[in-house]
C-alpha cells in the first residue's frame, strides 16, 4: 500500500460494482471427470475397506509398513507386494482443530483431523510402523484431544460401505 | 564441466488404449524398474534427481510434482516436475548434468488419458479465458484452421496429409508398442468423418496409456554404465506468442527455431543429408508434413509430395516415424516427446526389432505440445 494512500484514497470495489455488470467478469465451469485407475495397492485397499479391514503393505528390507499400501518402497525402490490387515486401533501422531470447513464456511465446533499410527502387525514388530492412517477424529470434545491419545475406529455398518476411505466414519478416544 | 551428456537407460510401459490394472503411480514404477534395469543404476544410490514432465488439469491433481517422488525412487531427493513436453524434461535433465553438478538424472513422462472423461472440455482449458473460450469451439478448431492455411500456402493436398496416417499406422504393425497398427488405403482415411475440417477424424491420433523413464549421465558415468551410450548432441526448444489473432497459422516457426537451436549445438548445416532419420510429431497427419518443412528437410511444399511417393518410409531416403508415430502408438499426451525419443534410442542401439533400420548413426526427435499451443522442441541423438 502506497504511503500516500490517505491523499490518494482510490475507489474499491463493490458487490454492486459486479452485480451492475461495471466489471469484466467470466463465469466459467470447469467440467473435470477423471476415472482414476486405483490399480493393484490402492485397489486391494479399498477393497479390504469394504470389508472392515485396514490394510497395509511390508518391506521386509526396510522394517517398515506403510498404510495405505503400495507397489513399492520408498526407501529401497524393492517391490512392496505383501499386504497384510492392521489393528483398527492406534494413536494419535498429530491433529489440528480445524474452524474452516471443506467449502470455505466458518464454524462454531471444529473438525479434527489426524494421523493415526495403527497397531501393526506382529511379524515387524521390532521395526518402526509407518502405518499412520490420515483420518478425522469424533465423539470427542476438542480439548480433550492430544497426541498420543489411544483412538479406534468406528465403521459404517457393514452394508453401507462402498469402497471408500470415509467407509471408516471417524476414529474415537479407546476408554480406559 | 561442459561434459556431453548421454541417454544410458530406457524403460517403458503401457503403449495401449487403457490400462486399468494398474494406476499411473504403478504404471510409472514398472517404466522406471526396467529403465534403472537397463542403465545398471539403483535409483536411491546412484540417481541424483529426477524431472518429471506433467500437466496438473491432466492429472486431475494440482501441484502435481507432489504424487511423483516415491514410485521413482526420488523421495528425499532433487525432484522437479515440468510442465511441458517430455522433451523439455529431457532439456532439463541435459542441462543439470551440464552444470557439473549432476551426473545422474532420470526423466519421466506419462499418460492416463482413459481416466480423463472429460479431455476435450479440459484441452478447452488451454483457450484463453476470456477472449477465445467464451466462443465455445472445440480445440481441435485449432488444428482444422491451421492445416486449412496449411495446405493453401504450400498447395498441399489432404491426400498427402492421408498418405501420413497411411504410413505411419503401417509401421505401427512392426511396433509390439503401437496398439494402432492397420493397413490401409488413402481411401480408408479420406472416407472418414470430419472433425475440423479440412481436418478428418482418421488424421487425428487415438489416445493411448504410457509411460516412459529415461536415465542421462555425464559422458564420464555414461562410459562406465553401458557399452552404447545415446548421446545428446543438440536440444533446442522454442515458444511462438500464443495468439491466436497473430500467429503464423501456415508455417511452424517455433519447430524451426528450435531446430536452429539444436542444429547448431550439433554442428548440423544440411540436415537432410547428416541426419539418418526422425521420429516427429504427427499428432495429426498434416502436422508431420509441416514439421518436415519446418525441420529444414524440404522446402513448404514438398513434403507431402514426397511422402506421397515414399521418401520417408523406412525404406525411402528419410525414414520417418519408423515407430508408427502418435497415430500408429496413440498421443501419450505430455509423454508424446518422449515416445519418439524411445524409438531414436532403440534405432540408434540396433535395438528395434521388427522395424531396425540399417546403419543409423544420427536420429532426430522432434515435439509438439499440442493444440492450442506454439511450443516445439527438437533433440538430436546419435550412437
Amino acid at each position: 500500500m502506497t504511503v500516500k494512500i490517505k491523499e490518494f484514497p482510490g475507489t474499491s470495489l463493490s458487490e454492486k460494482d459486479f452485480d451492475e455488470g461495471k466489471i469484466l467478469f467470466n463465469y466459467d465451469e470447469l467440467k473435470g471427470e477423471f476415472a482414476w485407475d486405483t490399480g493393484i495397492a490402492i485397489g486391494s485397499y479399498l477393497a479390504a475397506l469394504k470389508e472392515g479391514l485396514i490394510l497395509g503393505a511390508a518391506c521386509y528390507t526396510c522394517h517398515k509398513i506403510v498404510t495405505p499400501p503400495r507397489t513399492v518402497c520408498e526407501w529401497c525402490f524393492d517391490p512392496m507386494d505383501e499386504y497384510i490387515p492392521l489393528l483398527d486401533t492406534g494413536v494419535v501422531n498429530t491433529f489440528s482443530l480445524c474452524y474452516v470447513t471443506w467449502d470455505v464456511q466458518r464454524i462454531e465446533q471444529p473438525e479434527i483431523p489426524a494421523v493415526i499410527m495403527l497397531d501393526g502387525a506382529s511379524s515387524l514388530d521390532s521395526g518402526p510402523i509407518m502405518g499412520g492412517i490420515m483420518h478425522k477424529l469424533g465423539e470427542v470434545k476438542p480439548e480433550k484431544v492430544h497426541i498420543g491419545m489411544r483412538v479406534k475406529a468406528v465403521w459404517k455398518p457393514a452394508e453401507e460401505r462402498e469402497g471408500s476411505v470415509t467407509d471408516i466414519l471417524y476414529f474415537k478416544p479407546i476408554e480406559n | 564441466m561442459n561434459q556431453r551428456v548421454a541417454i544410458v537407460g530406457v524403460g517403458w510401459a503401457g503403449f495401449r488404449p487403457a490400462t486399468p490394472e494398474v494406476s499411473y503411480k504403478e504404471l510409472m514404477y514398472d517404466a522406471a524398474v526396467r529403465a534403472y534395469t537397463d542403465a545398471g543404476v539403483d535409483p536411491r544410490r546412484d540417481v541424483e534427481s529426477f524431472v518429471t514432465v506433467a500437466e496438473d488439469f491432466h492429472e486431475g491433481t494440482s501441484i502435481f510434482d507432489e504424487y511423483t517422488p516415491d514410485q521413482l525412487g526420488g523421495a528425499l531427493k532433487s525432484v522437479q516436475t515440468i510442465t511441458g513436453d517430455g522433451l523439455h524434461g529431457l532439456a532439463t535433465a541435459y542441462m543439470l548434468i551440464r552444470t557439473g553438478q549432476f551426473d545422474i538424472v532420470a526423466v519421466e513422462g506419462h499418460s492416463k488419458a482413459s481416466n480423463i472423461l472429460t479431455l476435450d472440455e479440459i484441452t478447452a482449458y488451454a483457450q484463453d479465458p476470456v477472449l477465445n473460450r467464451p466462443l465455445r469451439f472445440n480445440t481441435h478448431f485449432v488444428a482444422g484452421m491451421e492445416m486449412n492455411r496449411y495446405l493453401y500456402e504450400t498447395g498441399t493436398t489432404r491426400e498427402q496429409c492421408a498418405a501420413v496416417v497411411v504410413k505411419n499406422r503401417f509401421n505401427a504393425l512392426a511396433n509390439p508398442s503401437a496398439p494402432y497398427g492397420a493397413d490401409l488405403t488413402l481411401q480408408d482415411v479420406l472416407s472418414g468423418p470430419m472433425l475440423s475440417a479440412p481436418l478428418g477424424l482418421r488424421e487425428t491420433a487415438e489416445h493411448a496409456d504410457g509411460a516412459i523413464v529415461m536415465v542421462l549421465a555425464s559422458e564420464q558415468a555414461a562410459q562406465q554404465l553401458v557399452d552404447l551410450p545415446i548421446w545428446i548432441e543438440g536440444i533446442g526448444w522454442c515458444n511462438d506468442s500464443p495468439s491466436l489473432e497473430s500467429r503464423d497459422w501456415g508455417q511452424a516457426i517455433y519447430t524451426a527455431q528450435a531446430a536452429r537451436m539444436a542444429y547448431s549445438q550439433a554442428g548440423i548445416n544440411h540436415p537432410l543429408q547428416a541426419i539418418d532419420f526422425a521420429e516427429v510429431d504427427d499428432i495429426y497427419a498434416y502436422k508431420e508434413l509441416q514439421t518436415l518443412e519446418a525441420l529444414g528437410f524440404f522446402r513448404p511444399g514438398e513434403a507431402g509430395e514426397l511422402t506421397a511417393e515414399g521418401f520417408t518410409t523406412p525404406e525411402g531416403d528419410l525414414p520417418v516415424n519408423v515407430s508408427g508415430g502418435s497415430l500408429g502408438c496413440g498421443h501419450l499426451l505430455d509423454a508424446t516427446g518422449l515416445a519418439r525419443a524411445l524409438e531414436v534410442v532403440l534405432q540408434l542401439r540396433g535395438e528395434a526389432g521388427a522395424r531396425q533400420l540399417a546403419d543409423v548413426e544420427i536420429g532426430l526427435v522432434q515435439s509438439w505440445r499440442g493444440v492450442p499451443t506454439t511450443n516445439g522442441a527438437v533433440a538430436i541423438l546419435s550412437n
